[in-house]
């Protein structure tokens, strides 16, 4: 496994105190990011969002499921991750190990805490019947960040999403078919930002080397100023006055990517108008 | 005389025109028998990859990606006199109009060593033993022809990655829709298309030399109609390795790697 030397680790650290990062960004600054949606015609939505050279795509496909007992009249989400050994010469094939399974869950409490799908209108017959709303998501190149670029991508998807055709009479989907209507989902952009402590230093967006030198994480899922998901990842504590500090930097941040992702759309309607 | 050999040639171009389009309403997509779906190639699209590539065709697009060589792992795998070509083939979930269960299956475990095989035959692994080389492919958006696809993306991958090849490698599918030989069945003719003999897939692969590395057919079809499809499947095989060598070249003009 191809890891970044304690080297790389001790010269990041000199140059964040400086205020200083390898690419020549400020330190709560957002690399470039672009969004472009329905990059793949047979899902129901999807997305690729670039971030540097960070990739991901994530779809949405929908199919009939039974609901759970606790909650007869909802649809269902189910998120799944992969981090395909396309996207890096550190992944590897086989079942779903940790970084994927977690990936997965932050991005699937991102989505179901700020109640971004209206659930309820996911329901076909109380008790027997509702939509499940599958939302994959697939690195194509790891520079570090995938949980942010998922999370800006999944909803992007579940923003592009079309709800398939039902067939009434034979009660199943007509796959391939798609009506006009749009996935029932909030009019906002909650965004789930991940910020990295290095030092005495606070983060975000880190590029592959930063992140294999982050001490610790927090990932804070949040829109307009409501908080609505939160996790701290590594074994490192965290200061209370470090926290503070994050809190205190949400907003800008949050302001700062929204700007980028309305860019972000931009940039690939006019790469395609051109 | 003049007049009615005049008539006559009349007649005959109307019966071409007729016999032509005759042949055109047979495909729902309005395509000619040897018409392939219109493709393009990018390569040089994973920053983290030695090498790798797009190849779209039709609404089938597949990505390639090439680590490697490097060292083999576990070391029992490894082979001591020659090197490893580890292929593997993966449709995302939502490529396909019904959600697949994400990781691997029976098909794509089999389609994994057939395009290995398709490609083995122009590498020179013997260069290096002990060593793997990691053909990674993934199906973004699939509608037929998607082994072809990726063995595609997956040759131009690894000319990107710097590997040493004696020769190209270009794949495409023909195909018998009831009794005409076609070039490219798309997701329609080869899934739901009914009628007379029904419908024979046979995927192709072909070195730019002519050299046959893989060939399937799935179907039911007579000798002398598999050789007008190895005719047809020869001459668009070259129209794609000029595609791939086009996007090989574009991508070193300034492009990023």
């Amino acid at each position: 496994m191809i890891k970044t030397p304690s080297i790389t680790k001790e010269r990041i650290q000199e140059y964040l105190e400086q205020g200083k990062r390898f690419d020549g960004r400020k330190l709560d600054e957002f690399r470039d990011l672009s969004i472009e949606t329905g990059v793949s015609k047979n899902a129901e939505g999807s997305a690729r969002v670039k971030i540097g050279k960070t990739e991901v795509l994530v779809g949405v496909k929908m199919n009939i499921g039974t609901p759970y007992n606790d909650s007869p009249n909802k649809g269902n989400l189910m998120v799944t991750a992969e981090l395909l050994p396309l996207s890096s010469p550190r992944f590897e094939y086989g079942p779903p190990k940790f970084p994927a399974i977690e990936l997965a869950r932050v991005i699937d409490r991102g989505i179901r805490e700020c109640k971004f799908i209206d659930f309820d209108k996911l329901c076909i017959k109380e008790g027997e019947k509702v939509w499940t709303v599958f939302v994959d998501i697939y690195s194509i190149n790891d520079d570090g960040n995938l949980l942010d670029a998922a999370g800006i991508g999944a909803i992007a998807a579940l923003k592009d999403a079309k709800i398939p055709k039902y067939d009434e009479k034979e009660g199943g989907v007509l796959f391939g078919e798609l009506t006009d209507e749009s996935l029932a989902v909030k009019k906002d952009f909650p965004i789930s930002i991940t910020f990295h402590k290095i030092g005495k230093n606070i983060i975000i967006d880190p590029t592959r080397e930063e992140e294999d030198v982050s001490e610790t994480r927090v990932t804070i899922g949040s829109s307009k100023g409501i908080i609505s998901s939160m996790q701290k990842g590594n074994s490192e504590a965290l200061d209370i006055e470090e926290f503070n500090k994050i809190l205190d930097m949400l907003e800008k941040t949050w302001n700062n990517i929204f700007k980028k992702i309305e860019e972000g759309y931009k940039i690939k309607q006019q790469e395609k108008n051109n | 005389m003049v007049r009615k050999m005049k008539k006559m040639k009349k007649i005959n171009m109307k019966q071409t025109k007729h016999n032509i389009k005759m042949a055109e309403t047979k495909r729902k997509s309005g395509r000619k028998a040897d018409e392939m779906r219109p493709i393009s190639a990018k390569v040089g699209i994973i920053p983290n990859a030695n090498g790798s590539a797009m190849f779209q065709s039709g609404k089938t697009i597949a990505i390639a990606a090439v680590y490697g060589p490097k060292e083999h792992h576990p070391r029992s795998q490894r082979n001591p006199s020659r090197g490893t070509l580890r292929c593997t083939y993966n449709m995302l979930s939502f490529s396909v109009t019904d959600r697949i269960r994400p990781g691997s299956n029976r098909r794509s475990t089999e389609i994994s060593k057939i395009i290995g095989w398709a490609l083995e035959p122009v590498l020179m692994l013997d260069k290096y033993p002990g060593k793997v080389i990691d053909v990674c492919i993934n199906m973004i958006q699939a509608d037929a022809g998607t082994r072809c696809a990726g063995i595609n993306a997956a040759a131009m991958a690894l000319a990107h990655a710097g590997i040493p090849m004696k020769n190209m490698v270009s794949s495409i599918a023909a195909g018998k829709l009831d009794k005409t030989i076609v070039l490219d069945l798309d997701k329609y003719e080869d899934s739901e298309f009914e009628g007379g003999e029904g419908s024979t897939d046979i995927p192709i692969t072909f070195t730019n030399d002519g050299k046959l590395t893989h060939i399937q057919v799935d179907g039911h079809i007579t000798v002398e109609q598999l050789k007008e499809a190895m005719k047809m499947t020869r001459e668009a095989s070259k129209k794609i390795y000029e595609v791939q060598k086009q996007a090989l070249k574009d991508s070193v003009g300034g492009g990023e790697k």
